[in-house]
C-alpha cells in the first residue's frame, strides 16, 4: 500500500556533516521556526490555508513534526527539500489523501478558510472538491479526453450537456490544451504526449472549480519544454487559484513560486518569500541545501 | 578465457549458463503441444472421417455373400488369422450392424455399382439394392430406374415427414398443454364442493374434438406418406418393404465421384450439427445438445460473473485484511479443488429439492405432486456450475482489481469521488479484461463438466428445448441435453455402441468446438476492451 511517487516513509537522507548542521538552530528541541510575515504584501494577503502544529505518524514512525505554515490566497507556495523530508506527505495532508493509507495518524490542525479539515465529522469528499490535485506522474483515466475533463462533474451528478461542454472548453483553455485537442475530444487521453497528459490532469482538476491546486512534483516526468509550459501555466493560474507545489527542482521553485518552504526530516526548517529564501536564507541548512551542498 | 578451452570448462560453462534448463523447458513445451495436437487430431480424424461415403464391398464367404463397408482390418497375429470387419447394417434383418470375417475366406471381391446405402429413420442403415418403387401398390419403376425415381421423389416425402413431425410436436403439444391446464382447473374445483364444472366439461369436449380432428389430419398425411413404398433386397436375397417417407438419404457410394461424395459428406455433417437425434441418440444430429450446452454456459456466466465480482470487490476493497478475510480467501480457493460431483450432490439437495421444492409449493402448488422446479432443470444445473466456477472468477477479479494503477484511484478520489464511485467508474472498468479472463477460465471449466449435471438436470433425450417460441420463451425449469453427457450416453449407455463410436468422436469434437468458440468470443471482447484501456491494465 505504498503511494506512488514520494515515499511516505522517510528514507535515509544524506545528512549534512554535524559541523555543517551545528550553526542551524536546534530543531530536535521542537522549536518551530517563526513565520516570516515581514513582507508588506504578505501581511496584507489573507491566509487561505493555515497549518498549525501538524504531526503525522505512519504507524510508529513520525513523518511530520509540528509543522506551522500559512498559504496565502492567490499565491504560489513551493515545498522543497531532500527526498523523504515530508513535503509530499504534508501536501497530501492538505486534502486528506493520507487517509487512504492504513495506520496514518494526524495531530494538529489544518484550516481551509478557517474551517478545520481534521475536525471530526468533516465531509472529506466535499473537502477534496475544494482542492484540486495534480500528481507526479500524469494519471489520465483510460477514457476520452472529454470524459477525463468532466469526470469530477459527472460524479457530482451533472448531466446537462451544455454545462459539461462549457466546462470542457473553459478548463482545457485554462490548462492551455484547448487548441491542441479541440478536434479530438473523443479520442483516448492515453494518446496524448506526457506534457499534454499532465495539462489534461490540470484541466481535470480545474473543472470542479477548486479553491486550491495541489501539485505533487508535476514536472518531474516531463522534458524541459513541457516543464516550462506548466510553469507558465502556474503563473497564469495564480490569478484565480491558490497553488501549493512540491518540487525537487530548485530553479523551478525559484522561478514559479512566491513563497518557498524548506523541509528537512519532517520538519519545516524555513519558510519565506522565495526571493529572500534563495538570496538570504536565515538558516544555514537552507543555504547548504539550495547551494547544493547536500540533498 | 582463451579460445582453446578444455571440454571440462565447456561443460561447466553449459551448466553455468543454464542451457540445460532452456532445453528442458523447450522439450516440455514441445511435449505438451504434441499431446494436445495428438488429442485433437485423433478426435478430429476419427470423427470427421465418419461422414465420408465409403465404398460398398461385396464378397463371397462360406456363410454366403456379404455386402457392406469395410470398417476395420486386423492383421494376422500369431495363430490368429487376419480378419476383416464389415459394416453390413440391416440391423432389423441380421440383428447386428457389424460382422467379422477371416480375410482368407473372402473371395470374389467387387464393388457393385447398384449397391445402395439407405439411411432410414428407424433400425439404422440398410445396405443392399433397390428393386421396385410402388405407388399405392402399383409398380412405378424397377431396378436402377426405381432408384432414380425414388431419389427424385425423396424431397417430397421428406417434406411430408417433416410436416407430420411438426404437427405432432407443435399442435398436439399445444393441445396437451391446454388439457393439462384444464386438469389443473378441475382439480382446483374439486376442493370446492358444489362448484359448477359444466364450462370445463364443454371445454374438454371441444379439446377432444380438436384432438380428433388433428388426428384425422395426421392420419391423412400418414396415408399419403406411406403411398410410396420402396422394395429393397439384401445381397443374400431377403427383401424389405419401406415407405419412402422413412428414408433419410439414399447413397450409392460406388457410383459417386469425389464431388458428389463431398456433397453427401456435407449433407451428413449438416444433419449432424443441426438435426434432432434419432435411434436413442446413435443417429441423426445433436443440435439439442449443442444448444443445451451453450445455453447452460451462458446462464452460468450470467450468474457467476456478478457473484464472483461482487465477492472479489468486497474481499479486496472493503473487507479489513484480517484472519477472517484470509480464511475466506483460503476457503474460496479450496472450493476450486472440491470434486465436481460433490457440487452435484449439493445442487441436487439444495437447489433442486430445497429451493425448487419451496418454489413449487409457493407458486406451482396446483401441479403437485408433479414437480416443476423441484426436479432437475437447466437453471439448477447452471447455478450448480456457477457455484463450481465462482472461485476462478473471484481469484481472477481480485488480481485484476489489484492491477488497476493506484494513481488512477487517487486521481478519482482527489476529484471528490467516493470510494464506491471510484470503484464503479475507474477500478471496475480497468479490471474488466481481468474479469473476462476469469470468465474464460470459468466457461472452459463449466462447459466440460458432466458429473454435477447428471444429478441436476441433464437428460439423454429432452422432449423440448429450454428456449422456444412458446410463452414465456425461456423455460428454465426444463431438462436439457448436453454434449458432455451425450458423449457418455452414446458411447457407454447405448445398445449399439459399436455403431455409435464415431458419434462419440464427433460429439467430443463439437464440444471442443463449442468451448473454443465461446472462448474466442470472450477473448475478442477482452482484446477490444484492452485496446480501449490502452494497455494500462494488465
Amino acid at each position: 500500500m505504498e503511494p506512488e511517487g514520494q515515499n511516505p516513509i522517510p528514507e535515509p537522507v544524506v545528512l549534512p556533516s554535524p559541523e555543517a548542521a551545528a550553526p542551524a538552530r536546534d530543531l530536535a528541541a521542537g522549536a518551530s521556526p517563526v513565520l516570516p510575515l515581514t513582507d508588506a504584501a504578505a501581511v496584507t494577503a489573507k491566509a487561505l490555508l493555515e497549518v498549525r502544529g501538524l504531526d503525522l505518524f505512519y504507524g510508529a514512525k513520525q513523518a511530520l513534526h509540528g509543522v506551522d505554515l500559512d498559504v496565502k490566497e492567490h499565491t504560489v507556495m513551493a515545498f522543497i527539500g531532500p527526498s523523504g523530508c515530508g513535503k509530499s506527505t504534508l501536501l497530501r495532508s492538505l486534502n486528506r489523501m493520507n487517509d487512504l493509507i492504513d495506520g496514518v495518524r494526524v495531530e494538529g490542525s489544518v484550516r481551509l478558510g478557517g474551517e478545520d479539515l481534521y475536525a471530526p465529522g468533516v465531509d472529506v469528499i466535499g473537502l477534496r472538491k475544494r482542492m484540486g490535485m495534480v500528481f507526479q506522474k500524469s494519471n489520465p483515466f483510460p477514457k476520452s479526453i472529454y470524459e477525463n475533463v468532466i469526470y469530477g462533474l459527472r460524479i457530482q451528478g451533472v448531466k446537462d450537456r451544455h454545462v459539461l461542454d462549457e466546462a470542457v472548453e473553459t478548463s482545457l483553455k485554462r490548462a492551455g490544451l484547448w487548441e491542441e485537442v479541440r478536434d479530438r475530444l473523443k479520442d483516448s487521453a492515453l494518446g496524448l504526449s506526457g506534457g499534454q497528459q499532465q495539462r489534461l490532469c490540470i484541466a481535470r482538476a480545474l473543472a470542479v472549480k477548486p479553491e486550491v491546486l495541489l501539485m505533487d512534483e508535476p514536472c518531474s516526468a516531463l522534458d524541459p519544454i513541457a516543464t516550462s509550459r506548466i510553469e507558465e501555466l502556474i503563473f497564469e493560474l495564480k490569478k484565480d487559484y491558490t497553488i501549493v507545489i512540491v518540487t525537487h527542482n530548485m530553479q523551478q521553485a525559484a522561478r514559479a513560486s512566491d513563497y518557498t518552504a524548506f523541509f528537512w526530516l519532517g520538519k519545516l526548517v524555513e519558510v519565506g518569500l522565495t526571493e529572500k529564501l534563495f538570496t538570504t536564507p536565515r538558516e544555514r541548512m537552507t543555504e547548504d541545501y539550495i547551494t547544493g551542498r547536500f540533498g | 578465457m582463451g579460445p582453446t578451452r578444455s571440454p571440462l570448462r565447456r561443460i561447466a560453462e553449459f551448466w553455468r549458463r543454464g542451457s540445460a534448463f532452456v532445453w528442458l523447458s523447450a522439450a516440455a513445451l514441445a511435449l505438451s503441444l504434441l499431446m494436445i495436437t495428438t488429442l485433437v487430431g485423433f478426435i478430429a480424424v476419427k470423427g470427421l472421417g465418419f461422414f465420408w461415403p465409403r465404398a460398398l464391398v461385396q464378397a463371397t464367404t462360406p456363410e454366403g455373400p456379404v455386402l457392406g463397408e469395410i470398417a476395420a482390418f486386423e492383421p494376422a497375429l500369431g495363430e490368429e488369422p487376419a480378419k476383416v470387419q464389415f459394416r453390413v447394417a440391416n440391423r432389423d434383418l441380421y440383428g447386428q450392424d457389424f460382422r467379422w470375417f477371416k480375410a482368407a475366406d473372402l473371395s470374389a471381391r467387387q464393388e457393385p455399382a447398384g449397391a445402395v446405402l439407405v439411411e432410414r429413420l428407424e433400425n439404422g442403415a440398410f445396405i443392399g439394392f433397390v428393386e421396385v418403387l410402388k405407388q399405392d401398390g402399383q409398380r412405378v419403376a424397377e431396378g436402377d430406374a426405381a432408384l432414380a425415381a425414388a431419389r427424385a421423389r425423396l424431397p417430397e416425402a421428406l417434406d411430408l415427414q417433416r410436416g407430420i413431425r411438426a404437427i405432432e410436436k407443435r399442435e398436439v403439444g399445444s393441445l396437451n398443454r391446454d388439457m393439462e391446464k384444464l386438469r389443473l382447473q378441475r382439480k382446483a374445483l374439486e376442493n370446492r364442493p358444489g362448484a359448477d364444472t359444466t364450462a370445463l366439461d364443454a371445454r374438454e369436449a371441444a379439446l377432444h374434438k380438436a384432438y380428433d380432428a388433428l388426428q384425422a389430419r395426421l392420419d391423412g398425411l400418414r396415408g399419403r406418406a406411406s403411398a410410396l413404398q420402396l422394395t429393397l433386397r439384401t445381397v443374400d436375397g431377403q427383401t424389405k418393404e419401406l415407405p419412402l417417407s422413412a428414408v433419410v438419404r439414399l447413397v450409392e457410394p460406388n457410383r459417386l465421384g469425389p464431388l458428389a461424395k463431398a456433397g453427401t459428406y456435407f449433407s451428413r455433417l449438416w444433419e449432424f450439427v443441426s438435426g434432432d437425434p434419432r435411434e436413442s441418440n446413435t443417429e441423426g444430429g445433436i443440435f439439442p445438445a449443442i444448444f443445451g450446452t451453450v445455453m447452460m454456459v451462458l446462464i452460468m456466466s450470467v450468474m457467476v460473473v456478478p457473484l464472483g465480482v461482487v465477492t472479489a470487490l468486497f474481499l479486496r476493497e472493503y473487507a479489513k485484511d484480517g484472519w477472517l478475510v484470509r480464511s475466506v480467501r483460503v476457503a474460496v480457493n479450496n472450493l476450486a479443488g472440491v470434486p465436481s460431483i460433490v457440487f452435484g450432490v449439493f445442487g441436487l439437495g439444495f437447489f433442486v429439492y430445497t429451493l425448487g421444492g419451496a418454489i413449487d409449493r409457493a407458486f406451482y402448488a396446483d401441479r403437485l405432486p408433479t414437480p416443476t422446479y423441484g426436479t432437475g432443470g437447466i437453471l439448477w444445473a447452471s447455478l450448480t456450475l456457477a457455484l463450481l466456477t465462482v472461485p476462478v472468477v473471484v481469484v481472477a477479479t481480485e488480481e485484476a482489481l489489484g492491477a488497476v494503477p493506484r494513481s488512477q484511484r487517487e486521481a478519482s478520489l482527489a476529484l471528490g469521488a467516493t470510494k464506491w464511485q471510484t470503484l464503479w467508474k475507474v477500478v471496475l472498468p480497468g479490471a474488466t479484461p481481468g474479469i473476462l479472463t476469469g470468465l474464460i477460465l470459468a466457461m472452459a471449466r463449466g462447459a466440460g463438466e458432466v458429473a454435477p449435471l447428471m444429478l441436476t438436470g441433464v437428460v439423454k433425450l429432452a422432449p423440448a428445448m429450454p428456449l422456444d417460441g412458446e410463452f414465456p420463451f425461456f423455460h428454465l425449469d426444463r431438462k436439457f441435453m448436453h454434449l458432455g453427457f451425450h458423449i457418455y450416453d452414446v458411447g457407454f449407455q447405448s445398445p449399439n455402441s459399436e455403431a455409435a463410436k464415431p458419434m462419440v468422436y464427433m460429439t467430443a469434437l463439437l464440444l471442443l468446438g463449442v468451448v473454443v468458440l465461446l472462448n474466442l468470443v470472450a477473448l475478442r471482447l477482452r482484446r477490444r476492451l484492452r485496446e480501449r484501456l490502452g494497455g494500462s491494465a494488465f
